[in-house]
Formats: C-alpha cells, sequence, structure tokens
C-alpha cells in the first residue's frame, strides 16, 4: 500500500435543510399560527413520529426548532403551529404563501403513545404546548378503543389564547375526550374555569394506578403537573414530558441543549419524569 | 508492528519532504509572535528548534533552550483542533431568486493534512474529535472532510509543563499505540526525540503506510534498546508531573455535587472569559451566525466556536436558562469530568493543562476536581 493523501467521498451533511414551500398560513390566535408546507424539489414529504420537530429556516434571518404539529399518518402537508415570540417565529409567521423555507429534520424522540395501550391517557398541557401534543392526540384518537379514558387538561393565560378551540370541542363531542380548560385570567363576565392547570390534574377522574401521561408547556408548568400526577399515584417511567432547550442544530453537535448528559435534541425531547426529575431539580442544571 | 529506526536530527526535513511529495498538507508546531501554534510546516527549520515554554496557572511564556531541541516544550498555545474544526466556517450559502432558493455548500479543500509532531494529548483530544464530530448518527461533515486521510506523525513527550497532567488521565506523554474506542492505529508513525548522549529520533513505525514513508527517506534500523530509550524519555516526563486528576472516582464526585458550595467558590473568582474552553482540544460547542445582503437575497450560515460560559449560549425566548456564573462553571467542569463519560464512554479532559495556563486569574482544573471531591467525602461522611 502507497501512503498517498487520497480522500473518500463526501458524506451527506444533516446541516443542510430541504426546501419546502409555505402553501397555507392559518391564524390560530393573536400571535399564534399554524403553517403547511410542500416539499418544494419534488421529493415526498417527511414521515414523522408524533413529537418529534424540525429545525425550520426563514431565508436570511435563521433557523429554529419546531414541533411538527399534523397528523402522523397523514404527514402532507407538513404542519407546524408556531407562536411569534422573537426574530425567527415572526419571519415564519408573517411569511406570504409561495415562500421558501427550510426544513431539515424530522428531530428528537418521539410520544409513543402505543405505550400508553390499555391505559388511562392524560393529556396535560398550557398554551402552545398543545402544538407539539396535537400529533400524539390524533394518534391516540384514530385508535380511541386502545385506550381507557382520554383526558385533555388545557390551561392557557386568557380565553383569547386558547389553541385549537374548535377541534378540542370536536374531540370532546365525537371522540370520548374529557377535555377540561382553565385560563390564568379571565376578562369580566367569564364563565369558564379559572386557576392554574396543575388544579385540573389533582381533580381530574382517571385511575391513576393504570394511567399514562403525556405533558408539555413551560418548564415550571410541567414540573409542577408532574409532581402532581405522581403525588396521585402515575408512575414517574409513565409521564412523560417534551423539554425545551437552546438548539443551534439539531443532531447532537453543537452542545447547546445538553442537560447534564442528556443531547435534549436527541436523547429528547419527550423523556421520561423518572429520568427528568432529578434535573429538573437542580436550579439552572 | 516491530519497526523501529533512528532517525537523525538532519533527517527531519527528508521526512517532510516525503510527506509533500505524497500530496500532505503538513501542519505542525510553529512559534509565531510569543506562543507556539499549530500552522504550516514546509521546512524543519518552520519548528520551534531550540524553544522551550514555561507554563503555569494564568502564565504562558516562551524561553531559549540550551540545546536545539525541535520538541522542547509542553504543547503549543494551540492544539491541533482548529486544523479540522476551524473557529469559522461556512456551513451553506444560500441564493434567493423569486420566492425560490439555492442552497450551495463549500466544496472542502482537496489535501489530506499531516500531522507532525502531534503531543500525545492533542492526538488524544483528535479521537474524542472522531467520537464526538464523526462517528456519530449525524456527523459534522466539513469535521469529517477534513479528517479523511490524515497521517499522523506522533511526538511523545519529554517536556511536560507544570500544567500538564495527561499521566494522570491515562493519555500521556507517550501516546497509546492504539485507539481504545476504535482500535485503530493512532498514529502512523512516532518520534520520541532523544537528546544525549547524542541528539536523535527514536522512530516508531505504527502503520503499513507509514512504514512506506519511513522507507523514502534515511534511517538507520534500531531494536528493542532504541524503543526502551524511548520509552524512557515519557517515564521520566510522567514523573515530573505533579498536577492529576483521580479519574477512577471524578465521575461519581461530579454526579454528587451539583449543590456544592465550591460553586459559589469558583464563581466569585471565574470571570466567565470562554478563555478556558477556545484553547481546550476537545471543546466542541458552535453556534450559528446567519448573515445576508442589504437586500435578504444572499445568505450565508456560519458555524462559529462557541462556550458554555457565554451568557446567550443557553438563551431560551424569555432569558438564558444558566444565567449565573456558577451554572456555567459547573457546566464546564461536570461536562468534561463527567457527563462526557456517559454520552461519549470517555472523559473529555485530556490533562493539556491549557485552561489553566490561560485562565486569566489562574483558576485549576486540577484544583477545582479534588476541592470537589473533598467536600463530597465530607458531606458523604457527615450524612
Ligand atoms: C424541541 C422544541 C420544540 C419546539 N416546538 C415549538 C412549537 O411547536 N411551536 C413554537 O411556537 N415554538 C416551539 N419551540 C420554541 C421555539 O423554538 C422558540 O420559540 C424559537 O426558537 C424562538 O426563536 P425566535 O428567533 O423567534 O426568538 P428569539 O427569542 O429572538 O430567539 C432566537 C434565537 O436567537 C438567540 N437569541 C435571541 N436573543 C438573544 C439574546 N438576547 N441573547 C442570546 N441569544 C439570543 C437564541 O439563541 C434563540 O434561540 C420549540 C422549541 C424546542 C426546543
Ligand atoms: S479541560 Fe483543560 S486540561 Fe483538560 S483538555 Fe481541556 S484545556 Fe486541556
Ligand atoms: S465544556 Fe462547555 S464548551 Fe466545552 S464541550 Fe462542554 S459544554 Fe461545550
Ligand atoms: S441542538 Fe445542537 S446538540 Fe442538541
Amino acid at each position: 500500500m502507497t501512503a498517498t493523501a487520497t480522500r473518500s467521498s463526501v458524506p451527506a451533511d444533516p446541516m443542510v435543510p430541504r426546501r419546502y414551500v409555505i402553501t397555507h398560513v392559518r391564524q390560530d390566535t393573536r400571535d399564534t399560527f399554524t403553517l403547511l408546507l410542500d416539499p418544494a424539489d419534488g421529493q415526498p414529504a417527511i414521515q414523522f413520529r408524533a413529537g418529534q420537530f424540525t429545525m425550520l429556516h426563514a431565508f436570511g434571518v435563521g433557523e429554529v426548532p419546531i414541533s411538527i404539529s399534523g397528523d402522523p399518518s397523514d404527514p402532507a402537508p407538513l404542519e407546524h403551529t408556531i407562536r411569534n415570540v422573537g426574530a425567527v417565529t415572526r419571519a415564519l409567521v408573517e411569511a406570504s404563501p409561495g415562500t421558501e423555507v427550510g426544513v431539515r429534520g424530522p428531530f428528537g424522540t418521539s410520544w409513543d403513545v402505543d405505550d400508553a395501550t390499555g391505559h388511562d391517557v392524560v393529556f396535560v398541557t398550557g398554551g402552545i404546548g398543545l402544538a407539539p401534543l396535537r400529533p400524539a392526540i390524533l394518534d391516540v384518537l384514530a385508535h380511541r378503543d386502545d385506550y381507557g379514558k382520554v383526558l385533555l387538561l388545557y390551561g392557557s393565560r386568557t380565553p383569547d389564547d386558547i389553541l385549537y378551540g374548535h377541534e378540542m370541542h370536536r374531540w370532546a363531542d365525537l371522540n370520548d375526550v374529557n377535555v377540561q380548560m382553565t385560563v390564568d385570567n379571565a376578562p369580566y363576565g367569564y364563565k369558564g374555569k379559572v386557576g392554574f392547570v396543575t388544579e385540573l390534574v389533582t381533580k381530574a377522574g382517571f385511575d391513576p394506578r393504570n394511567a399514562f401521561a403525556f405533558v408539555c408547556g413551560p418548564e415550571v408548568m410541567m414540573r409542577a403537573a408532574a409532581t402532581a400526577l405522581n403525588g396521585r399515584g402515575v408512575p414517574k417511567s409513565k409521564i412523560r414530558l417534551s423539554m425545551e432547550r437552546s438548539m443551534k442544530c439539531g443532531v447532537g453537535l453543537c452542545g447547546h441543549c445538553q442537560l447534564r448528559e442528556l443531547f435534549v435534541c436527541v436523547d429528547g425531547p419527550v423523556l421520561d419524569f423518572a429520568r427528568l426529575e432529578p434535573l429538573m431539580n437542580v436550579r439552572e442544571l | 508492528m516491530d519497526d523501529i529506526r533512528i532517525l537523525e536530527p538532519e533527517g527531519l526535513d527528508a521526512l517532510i519532504a516525503a510527506l509533500h511529495e505524497r500530496g500532505y498538507r503538513v501542519v505542525g508546531p510553529t512559534v509565531r509572535g510569543d506562543a507556539i501554534v499549530t500552522g504550516d510546516i514546509y521546512a524543519a527549520s518552520d519548528l520551534p528548534q531550540g524553544v522551550g515554554d514555561t507554563q503555569q496557572a494564568g502564565a504562558y511564556r516562551l524561553r531559549r533552550r540550551d540545546d536545539d531541541a525541535y520538541f522542547g516544550f509542553a504543547d503549543p498555545a494551540q492544539s491541533t483542533k482548529p486544523v479540522f474544526f476551524p473557529a469559522e466556517e461556512v456551513v451553506w450559502r444560500g441564493r434567493r431568486d423569486e420566492g425560490h432558493f439555492t442552497v450551495e455548500r463549500d466544496a472542502p479543500k482537496d489535501q489530506a493534512v499531516a500531522l507532525l509532531g502531534v503531543r500525545s494529548c492533542d492526538l488524544r483530544a483528535v479521537q474524542i474529535h472522531d467520537a464526538v464530530l464523526a462517528d456519530r448518527p449525524f456527523h459534522d461533515a466539513h469535521y469529517v472532510a477534513r479528517r479523511d486521510g490524515t497521517f499522523t506523525v506522533a511526538v511523545a513527550c519529554g517536556e511536560p509543563a507544570t500544567t500538564c497532567f495527561c499521566a494522570s488521565m491515562g493519555t500521556g506523554p507517550r501516546p497509546a499505540a492504539t485507539n481504545e474506542q476504535t482500535g485503530e492505529p493512532a498514529y502512523d508513525l512516532l518520534l520520541t526525540e532523544v537528546m544525549a548522549p547524542e541528539h536523535r529520533f527514536v522512530l516508531e513505525v505504527g502503520t503499513e503506510r507509514g512504514r512506506e514513508v519511513a522507507d523514502a527517506f534515511d534511517t538507520t534500523r534500531a531494536g528493542q534498546e532504541a524503543q526502551q530509550e524511548a520509552i524512557a524519555v515519557s517515564d521520566a516526563a510522567a514523573a515530573r508531573q505533579t498536577r492529576g486528576i483521580n479519574t477512577d472516582t471524578i465521575h461519581d464526585v461530579l454526579r454528587a455535587s451539583a449543590e456544592s458550595p465550591r460553586w459559589d467558590d469558583v464563581a466569585s473568582r471565574c470571570l466567565a472569559c470562554t478563555n478556558c474552553t477556545l484553547v481546550c482540544p476537545t471543546c466542541f460547542c458552535t453556534t450559528i451566525q446567519d448573515t445576508s445582503d442589504l437586500a435578504g437575497d444572499n445568505a450565508e450560515r456560519h458555524r462559529v466556536w462557541d462556550s458554555c460560559f457565554s451568557e446567550s449560549f443557553s438563551y431560551i425566548h424569555g432569558g438564558p436558562l444558566r444565567g449565573d456564573v456558577k451554572a456555567r462553571y459547573r457546566q464546564w467542569i461536570t461536562h468534561k469530568l463527567s457527563s462526557w463519560q456517559d454520552q461519549f464512554g470517555m472523559l473529555g479532559c485530556v490533562g493539556c493543562g491549557r485552561c489553566i495556563a490561560w485562565c486569566p486569574v489562574g483558576i485549576d482544573i486540577t484544583e477545582e476536581a479534588a476541592a470537589l471531591g473533598r467536600m463530597a467525602t465530607a458531606a458523604g461522611a457527615a450524612s
């Protein structure tokens, strides 16, 4: 063998996005919009599992992790529900149909709702947190008979911030879902429940010994909800949470999303409370 | 591989030429300004001949040696990290035209690298980067392309600085012949510089392609005694190291130390300047910077080194998750000496000592590790 500086071929680069075109933008609330996307490169749309996210790129502005909010059994068009909170999310929600965006992924772990077969299923969520849970809810409802009671406990800041309101009513009416809503702040005359979503957890009717919970929302809310669920007897290993961290790559390379030994982008975002609790209990870990 | 030879110092030029002839870009230690850095080597005269270094907590200085040693310093101020993993690079360039955009990657430079005179600690750091950036479900494609076909001429260390602690980390001063994770040969050629009774190199061949290169220049065959002589150089270097970390216990010590009072102590000294992560040969964290022209039709994404010491590192909408410096120091040392083990099956520190020398206030990773260990033991005994 002769030593020469020969090299093998260049491998595919996980940092290079696919082009998708925005086909429809739907305004859900004051600051939250759902984008429907179709591939612009002629290739089939990506398949995904409920709970996974993509890295969405607004040309020239930046790239952010956004969960896929569509139906995993019907992945086209690709659906994302985005709350406008800063530079990139604003560029995405303000883009008009026809605009191309970059998509990398899908990345990360799934809610794996199948594991809850035969259990009562409790979805606990607040605000935009319903979007990452929606694929899991649709999956459960597509196999409704495989599960016991299905509960959706939803909290939002104000009545105007309630996401997918019509759809939640449909789930309640047609799919035997026990939907309970609460708002943090209510205007004068509001007839619904006022208070935090954790208060719903303590009172909701399900069998804690045979329940599986899926929780998505701000970290303080998830910790309180998971603690309350566990307090009622739901095992920590049957409580799953979706973690949010800074993510620059989505594929385990940039280091930003680390939570002690976890790369939240590849080991998560969905993780169980048995694993997360000791990490969530340390401030600023 | 039992192929041991003697290379006269005058023969270094022929070794370098043999690498160039085979198409390699030869990279090694060279003096730039007041420091030894890693740069292009065209001839032996580019090496820091007769230059030594003095390193201690918070200080790095070059000095003139009283001999002509080529590798008579501890480790270069900057490791080989930027050779395969530059501080900044273009991930892709995009052009937008009537709503459509196209994405282009820069083609990798079509020249493989020969590392000349890479230290045992830095060689291990390259292996660690291979595990982090290449041998993963998703890889850094630019790194993989740059690393492809690398030829390695390692140097066994004979001159540790006071900051070095590779012996305790099991990463030096003499490099292991195989990469513990992959089982692959760690180097193609290994040099040990011997100064007495006369100046020469013991050259050990590690691979077939190493043999092919070694056959291209003048050497004399030698036997086991020459290898013993080389080992004695590194053994003496190991014996001179005074710093160390207890690798048997450190993983669990840090696991148990999340709420240690030591973090307040170290945070009162740490400036969060990010120096330690920038000089560290294993730190791999990066961020992305997006740029575009005024019209917004041409955009570039740049991948740049980042540091867990910067406040923006953990930023999500609403604020940084590690606002306190103590949380950032905890992340750094816990990652290096504990969670890296869980992630990659190895520690993330090779004991090169750079973070100690380049810390403006002289914070010492070995001292912090020892203090955390003492406090964890005391807390364990008290409870
Ligand atoms: C797995 C995952 C799934 C998610 N799913 C959804 C979803 O389905 N829907 C949704 O709406 N959101 C979701 N998010 C949150 C979403 O990614 C963030 O809201 C989004 O990244 C905000 O980006 P921005 O540019 O709009 O806002 P900005 O707040 O401007 O932040 C943009 C980025 O720029 C950097 N940055 C901005 N300002 C600063 C500063 N002052 N200092 C340092 N750095 C700064 C940060 O690194 C930040 O990530 C998800 C997040 C994760 C991790
Ligand atoms: S942590 Fe310090 S001693 Fe360890 S490899 Fe990095 S710079 Fe070297
Ligand atoms: S120590 Fe900090 S900068 Fe270095 S690899 Fe770990 S998280 Fe990244
Ligand atoms: S987002 Fe880059 S490592 Fe997880």
